[in-house]
């Protein structure tokens, strides 16, 4: 210390009852840990990842039905894979209740299975740019896949060629 | 690999390895099942010939493993809205899982038979 020293400084050695600062010394003003500052990301979007993982969970259990009565018709009953074919596929799409079991099933399991490899790549993937671009490789085979399976299934024609 | 990382997680631990594996497995045949469906658009001679492929002895094999896979995906599921939604599930999770892995062992020993018949008998005679 030198000359210098200030009469608050001074007043703190002598006593802990009176403040190291006053009106014309102000204490420096310390920031909140957590304040968004220019350097911080973006801001969080919502509660999306709390509505993905409740989505995760009653899509789960949809499917969990949907899933396994498919597996049941195509691989297990009436002699399992044996009998796919065309003619068997034209027989089931014939009644709309197969048709809106598939379409449900397609779209729940594609968001679902997407929001699953989602959590893989922002888990394993550590590089920025790797991150981005799986996720982009991912969301585009994701709409490619469940546009391309609702269009077969809206436009089926059992008498093709 | 950094010494202190290896977490011991034993039976929570594995069934969450499992249930990411079984996951992957089953979004990257499910991207190859919508394609190859999307071939009844093309001709029923094309659809077909794509479903020769799946009953051929390897492939057949290979849809008993996916069964397998989706069964526990779908029974760990159940198990996982169960540990999140039941107030003694985190409690129980142990026990929910042995019973998840036996329910499993019985519907695969079911399965068997069933999804495999096409090549025991192509293989083996009728």
């Amino acid at each position: 210390m030198s000359a210098e020293t200030t009469p608050a400084a001074t007043a703190t050695g002598a006593t802990d009852h009176v403040s190291l600062y006053d009106v014309d010394n102000p204490a420096p003003v310390i920031e909140a840990p957590r304040k968004r500052t220019a350097k911080s990301g973006r801001a969080s979007r919502g509660n999306f990842e709390m509505q993905a993982w409740l989505f995760m969970r009653l899509s789960g259990i949809v499917l969990v039905v949907l899933v396994l009565g498919h597996l049941l018709i195509q691989l297990v009953l009436d002699g399992g894979v044996s009998k796919i074919g065309f003619a068997f596929v034209a027989g089931r799409w014939a009644s709309p209740f197969w048709q809106v079991w598939d379409l449900a099933m397609l779209w729940l399991a594609m968001l679902h299975g997407a929001n699953g490899l989602r959590t893989v790549i922002n888990d394993y993937a550590q590089r920025d740019n790797t991150r981005f671009w799986l996720k982009m490789l991912l969301y585009t085979a994701t709409v490619f896949t469940v546009l391309l399976g609702t269009l077969v299934i809206f436009t089926f024609d059992p008498n093709i060629s | 690999m950094p010494a202190g990382t290896l977490y011991r997680g034993r039976e929570g631990m594995w069934s969450w390895v499992a249930h990411r594996v079984t996951g992957v497995l089953i979004f990257f045949f499910l991207f190859v099942h919508v394609l190859d469906t999307a071939l009844v658009r093309v001709s029923p001679e094309a659809y077909d010939n794509v479903v020769a492929t799946y009953k051929t002895p390897i492939v057949n094999v290979m849809e008993y493993g996916l069964v397998a896979a989706i069964l526990f995906h779908a029974l760990n599921g159940l198990r996982v809205v169960a540990v999140d939604f039941w107030a003694k599930g985190p409690k129980y999770q142990k026990q929910m899982l042995w019973t998840v892995v036996g329910v499993w062992v019985v519907l695969m020993a079911g399965a068997f038979y069933p999804v495999l018949q096409h090549t025991l008998r192509t293989l083996f005679g009728s």
